[in-house]
């Protein structure tokens, strides 16, 4: 059971009392090397999760900066199992720091779902999210991934009220995440005061740890959302990192890393009323 | 999947679940789906009230003009030698394509629900054209998402579509062609969840959109059902239709689906050719996957990535197809062929030439199989050909491609 991993982290963030920060990578941008140094870094930068995007041609619910990156990504020939080996490698460095795949449906569909999720577990792989696999369209899919140990993260968002929330969570394990805003990824801006009583509501009907992601770019934010919520996903801004370091010719494994741990400090000191050095 | 067994009632699909078969369902965003759900209610709410029905009938008849004639073709007949071809008029709708159908109940449906604001993507343009037209007519603003490539391919129906009052945004994201186009409507549609009615031009999408489209559509085959009785008193041998996304073609075929005796057969872009990889051809092509909210055979690479589609026509420069041409290709109660660039050039010439009607390059590709169609079916048949839009539009297209200045 690799979804262990994810239980395991939440449960000691618990006792340490403070939210997770979960940085998002897009695999092999902008380049298999890099990709596998940043991947690498990640933890000791502060990053309590990671989520890894597995980019598809078509994603319909990024913003700009993702839907770059995938494209990045894809126009250097990343193949899904160029997604999963640096996984592998990072996993022989690391047992402890739990990995999500973050995508669409039709790459799964085309490996098929027990080929994939058997390849995924192999990796050391801990859950998925798929963007376009809804809780009405999952049974295949989570079934495949359960027997191999990998959880399904299912995504809620503003729009998914009271009466559909059960609906949303029947399946669910690992932990929920929360769309902060109605729209795509990196454009609008999440606001905790409206995040907050969302979040409550999911881990109350959940019994499950809140991520919350889409629309946190700064380390102020984070800090904002750290508060309220059981975990800070930051995607865009870390991509945009990389696609500016690599016009300006500088070190891509270097800029995003520190990128990182500045939200990792942000994320990790919110709730003690300490400001992030 | 398994092998698909032949329904005994094929127009009773799809399930409740959105399902042809394998094929159609909800792959969406959550941030969609209860959006998704309520306009599945709205809709089966409408198609029952007697009141929606008859506002977009009289609508069809005095403003899109329908019935639209089933014009017997007779020098194309004899050119060919064959069965008695029928060209379905649609070209003569109101905006010069069958497009419209779909627009005008999808815009009763929008103002039904209370939606204030319209967002549609289009690939020639005709479903733009279309989708302005009925949010003038309405007084809705109306955003028309159109791929740079095509906008510049087709700049007289993006003129149409200001003078209409639309606005249309150009998408350089991806390919820029239609499928980014229908990215990109998407991406304004979880944005804008509140306000927002997505006027989907084809039968594609999720579930409700291949059910409502094709529904709306499907007036066309109930006319060419009734005017082929009526004036040959029995039903024709085949229906033949071009196929992109495919509403045009389900549309006519769809009243045919429990007349087994009829032939159904839809024909795809083959652009430069099958043994290349520039077509649009995804049930000869391609594979089943998932893009756009539904399962249906897809152009795709191995890895399942989506590859681009290529065909001289805009409209059917799609990688995908709707589900339940998907479904009907499966069970074998309809037929896919294909038709090249090439080919299709020379239908367009041949009908401009032999009946003076000029059609829209999407339909010339379902007339590059007719005399085929024809032969086979023989002297003493009958073959219904929709032609689902004009050719006006295409003129420049036509011109480059035969090197000549206009």
């Amino acid at each position: 059971m690799t979804k262990a991993r994810i239980d395991a982290r939440f449960a000691a963030l618990k006792a340490e009392g403070r939210a997770a920060f979960v940085p998002y990578v897009m695999a092999g941008d902008p380049d298999a090397a890099t990709a596998l140094k940043i991947l690498k870094g990640l933890p000791a930068a502060g990053a309590d999760l990671i989520e890894v995007g597995f980019p598809f041609s078509d994603p319909m619910a990024e913003g700009p900066p993702i839907q770059r990156a995938a494209l990045r990504a894809l126009a250097k020939g990343l193949t899904l199992r160029g997604t999963l080996d640096p996984i592998a490698a990072f996993r022989e460095g690391d047992q402890t720091t739990p990995i999500i795949l973050m995508g669409y449906m039709n790459p799964l569909v085309s490996r098929g779902f027990k080929d994939f999720a058997r390849e995924a577990a192999e990796a050391g792989v801990d859950g998925m999210i798929v963007v376009d696999c809804p809780p009405e369209e999952a049974d295949p899919l989570a079934d495949a991934l359960e027997a191999h140990g990998l959880a399904l993260i299912f995504l809620t968002s503003p729009t998914t009220d009271d009466k559909r929330l059960p609906t949303v969570l029947r399946r669910a394990s690992g932990f929920v995440y929360y769309v902060s805003v109605a729209g795509v990824t990196g454009v609008k801006e999440a606001d905790a005061a409206s995040v907050a009583p969302n979040v409550e509501r999911i881990r109350k009907a959940s019994g499950l740890p809140v991520a919350v992601g889409f629309g946190i770019k700064t380390p102020e934010r984070a800090a904002a959302i750290a508060e309220v919520a059981d975990a800070v996903v930051v995607g865009s801004a870390l991509v945009d990192v990389v696609a500016e370091a690599v016009e300006l010719n500088e070190d891509v494994t270097t800029r995003v890393l520190s990128k990182v741990d500045s939200l990792a400090k942000a994320v990790r000191f919110a709730r003690r009323g300490l400001t992030a050095v | 999947m398994n092998a698909p067994v032949r329904p005994n009632d094929y127009a009773a699909f799809p399930d409740a679940k959105g399902r042809f078969g394998d094929y159609g369902g909800q792959y969406v965003p959550e941030t969609l789906m209860p959006l998704v759900h309520d306009l599945d209610a709205a809709y089966t709410a409408a198609k029952a009230d007697p009141a929606f029905q008859a506002e977009l009938d009289g609508f069809l008849t005095h403003y899109v003009g329908r019935p639209s004639p089933l014009y017997f073709a007779e020098r194309l007949t004899d050119h060919f030698g064959g069965a008695k071809i029928y060209l379905k008029r649609e070209e003569l709708n109101h905006t010069g394509s069958h497009k419209i159908n779909n627009c005008m109940g999808q815009i009763l449906l929008a103002r039904r629900m209370g939606k204030t604001r319209i967002i549609a993507e289009t690939g020639a343009g005709q479903h733009g054209v279309a989708s302005a037209t009925v949010c003038a007519r309405f007084g809705l603003p109306c955003i028309v998402y159109m791929g740079a490539v095509d906008v510049e391919r087709q700049k007289p129906n993006v003129f149409r579509m200001n003078l209409l009052g639309a606005r249309v945004e150009a998408v350089t994201s991806g390919s820029a062609t239609l499928k980014d186009a229908m990215n990109e409507a998407l991406r304004d549609w979880v944005t804008n969840v509140h306000d927002t009615y997505y006027m989907i031009g084809t039968a594609a999408g999720m579930h409700p959109y291949p059910e409502m489209v094709r529904d709306f559509q499907a007036v066309i085959g109930r006319e060419t059902r009734a005017q082929v009785l009526e004036i040959e008193g029995r039903l024709p041998d085949a229906v033949v239709a071009c196929v992109g996304g495919g509403s045009n073609a389900i549309g006519i075929f769809h009243p045919f689906l429990n007349d087994e005796g009829v032939q159904l057969i839809g024909v795809e872009a083959a652009g430069d050719g099958m043994d290349t990889d520039r077509h649009a051809a995804a049930i000869n092509g391609g594979r089943p996957g998932v893009l756009h909210g539904n399962m249906t055979y897809l152009l795709q690479d191995r890895e399942g990535q989506i590859t681009e589609a290529h065909s001289i026509s805009a409209g059917l420069d799609y990688p995908g197809i709707e589900p339940e041409h998907s479904w009907l290709h499966d069970v074998g109660r309809a037929t896919y062929q294909t038709a090249t660039d090439a080919e299709s050039l020379e239908a367009f010439m041949l009908l401009s030439k032999l009946e003076g009607i000029l059609p829209a390059i999407e339909s010339a590709h379902a007339l590059a199989r007719i005399g085929d169609i024809a032969r086979d079916v023989g002297k003493g048949g009958v073959v219904v050909l929709n032609l689902s839009g004009r050719g006006d539009k295409d003129v420049n297209t036509v011109a480059a491609h035969l090197g000549r200045q206009i």
